[in-house]
């Protein structure tokens, strides 16, 4: 078992022959506390890097794009997974990030009003933007819980549908939508084939590597707020806030934090997405979003950041996945209008409803929870316990 | 003892709930590092005052000092962070966190970082993290729940569980701590433990305590001064040996005499 040692050295090293033996705080509030988990992270860092070389462009476009999503998951399991707010309003953030880089990055010239500013300037104001409008949106979780704070964000998501349809000047309108900003950082540009590092690659190559650092910077900071006394304080505002704000935590406080970090992340996420999409429109941010977030936290893990991270990425992937299976069976047609019971669509749509219930009823604790199931299981191998 | 200094006064605190009167003319006053107990049948308002004591609820008419302030109406968190701790009678810990993040919690207003520092992890959350982490470790040590470090409090036995919410509370270096029934539901081994703590509390961290507990060996036992209450009132306020021969108190617990009229007893 771990045991931890009061001593006053600063070694990150264990003793020889004892790797789990702690011997200094530090190592035990470290992101990867134990050996096994640096070697893994390491090497599925070192896989993803090479991911980009083993598949084609429209799969690589789809774990891009999962990845981007990683970051938004993050952000909702922040305020609804760690905080316990229940959120529906995670595609007004989303909305509102997307928006935001797009105004300010897109182009001067264009129909729309355009700024033309660089990447460096859109992709964090995408984020404050969004993080404003969480922090002006926080305290009504103060006066409401449950059921009841998921009505009132639910209702800024048709806030949000009606305000991005209106703002044609801004979004293009429905039916047109715009352009989402330029993905060019450092004098790359990531939208266009080129060489990077002296490798020649495609576009979907180079974003998706942007993807990967992107997502890496934002779980490094996710987990950094679950850590801390800040995440702490949000897991004591979701367990029980009445002996939360006995033990001198300032529910407010916490609660409009946890809505400013949360929609933070989403408008980051929601910037990189629709810039790797390309043309969005004001229908993409409507209820179906949030509930597609809330599944990727659902489907991942509660309060986990690996699980927000596995959850994004096998929802993004759901559509592909739908597909590939619609043509392995004949009663699925892979068109709206060719023959077969259902088509690829309904298919989508019935597999997401099963996956919910599914993963709910027998495992409430997501990918994350068959995860663990599976590391306890060969950590005690031959034995069952 | 009793001339020292006041850490906490209530002065004709009154609290109603529509109709009800939970509690009438409550007065009494801690000082030094006293163990001061509240008993009373069930219903009597001793969980209502801690309530008012912590912010919980707020009182009609009265006044409340602390350590020289008034904090009647202060929010929960603030009185908090002046130095009242309290447990729970219904266990309320963070049961999804494990036992080192839930005494960290009581540590929250000691971390002295904000949140710019929590997100990068930098120097100044590192240093607070550990810091404070080695006074959670002396906690630990105090209460003797090494073992349990790891583990998910939810899924300890309760008595472990009263042992920890009494450290989360310890954790926040109280200048007063209520206990609101420490040794309710537990066996006599667990109850001895408890007290053993209690009285290490007062002796050797010396903070004062205020103590709620229907288990009248050990308040009797280990109580400085005893205040009884019935239907939201005190009836009597003193030594140990005094409030247990007090009319009042065998009228309130045992019922009245053959001259009295009848007080149907609530429980």
């Amino acid at each position: 078992m771990t045991a931890t040692v009061t001593s006053p050295r600063r070694t990150t090293r264990p003793p020889r022959g004892r790797p789990r033996l702690r011997t200094a705080y530090r190592q035990d509030m470290a992101l990867l506390n134990t050996p096994a988990k640096r070697r893994s992270t390491l090497l599925l860092v070192l896989a993803a890097f090479g991911v980009p070389f083993f598949f084609t462009d429209d799969l690589l476009l789809v774990f891009t794009l999962g990845l981007i999503a990683s970051v938004g998951a993050i952000g909702l399991n922040l305020v609804t997974g760690y905080a316990g707010q229940v959120s529906l309003g995670h595609a007004f953030f989303l909305g509102l990030g997307a928006y935001t880089a797009a105004v300010l990055g897109g182009d001067p010239e264009g129909r729309l009003i355009g700024y033309g500013l660089p990447m460096w300037v859109w992709l964090p104001a995408a984020g404050i933007v969004a993080a404003i409008a969480g922090l002006i949106v926080g305290p009504i979780a103060v006066r409401l819980r449950g059921l009841y704070l998921a009505i009132v964000t639910l209702g800024l998501v048709f806030l949000g549908e009606h305000v991005f349809r209106e703002a044609r000047t801004l979004t293009g309108g429905p039916g047109v939508g715009r352009r989402g900003p330029d993905l060019e950082l450092f004098g790359i540009r990531f939208s266009e084939g080129g060489s990077l590092f002296g490798l020649g690659l495609s576009r979907d190559q180079q974003q998706f590597f942007l993807a990967l650092v992107f997502l890496i910077v934002f779980a490094i900071l996710g987990r950094n707020i679950a850590r801390s006394g800040v995440g702490r304080a949000f897991s004591a505002v979701r367990d029980r806030d009445v002996a939360a704000a006995v033990i001198g935590i300032n529910l407010t406080v916490y609660k409009v934090m946890a809505f400013a970090m949360s929609s933070f992340f989403a408008g980051v996420a929601g910037a990189m997405y629709y810039a790797v999409v390309g043309v969005f429109e004001p229908a993409a941010f409507g209820l179906l979003l949030s509930i597609q977030y809330l599944a990727m936290v659902l489907i991942g893990g509660v309060a986990t950041i690996s699980g927000s991270i596995m959850g994004a990425m096998f929802i993004t992937a759901l559509p592909r996945i739908a597909q590939e299976i619609a043509h392995l069976f004949p009663v699925i047609s892979t068109s709206t209008v060719g023959g077969g019971i259902i088509n690829v669509f309904q298919f989508e749509a019935i597999l997401y409803g099963l996956l919910i219930i599914g993963f709910l009823i027998f495992e409430p604790r997501g990918l994350y929870g068959i995860w663990m199931r599976i590391r306890n299981y060969w950590k005690g191998w031959p034995f069952s316990y | 003892m009793s001339e020292q200094d006041v850490i906490c006064s209530v002065s004709d605190v009154e609290l109603s709930f529509a109709g009800v009167k939970a509690l009438r003319g409550v007065s009494f006053d801690i000082r030094g590092h006293e163990l001061f107990a509240i008993i009373g049948p069930n219903g009597a308002g001793k969980t209502s005052i801690f309530n008012v004591l912590s912010g919980v609820y707020r009182p009609q008419a009265g006044d409340v000092h602390f350590d020289g302030a008034s904090i009647l109406g202060e929010r929960p968190h603030r009185i908090a962070s002046r130095g009242l701790a309290r447990t729970f009678q219904n266990i309320e810990l963070f049961e999804n966190l494990n036992v080192v993040d839930n005494l960290m919690l009581g540590r929250h207003h000691h971390l002295g970082y904000g949140w710019p520092w929590a997100i990068a992890w930098l120097g100044r959350a590192q240093r607070s993290e550990i810091a404070n982490r080695r006074r959670v470790e002396e906690i630990i040590d105090f209460l003797e729940i090494e073992g349990y470090r790891e583990l998910p409090v939810g899924m300890l036995p309760y008595g472990v569980q009263k042992r920890i919410e009494l450290g989360r509370a310890l954790a926040m270096e109280p200048r007063l701590l209520l206990l609101d029934e420490p040794v309710a539901g537990m066996n006599g081994e667990e109850t001895e433990d408890m007290a053993r703590f209690i009285l290490d509390i007062r002796d050797e961290l010396k903070i004062p305590m205020i103590l709620v507990e229907h288990d009248m060996g050990l308040v009797m036992d280990l109580a400085d001064r005893v205040m009884a209450m019935d239907f939201g009132t005190p009836i009597a306020l003193g030594t140990p040996a005094e409030v247990q021969n007090h009319p009042d108190v065998i009228r309130a617990y045992l019922g009245a005499g053959d001259e009295d009229p009848v007080i149907e007893e609530v429980s």
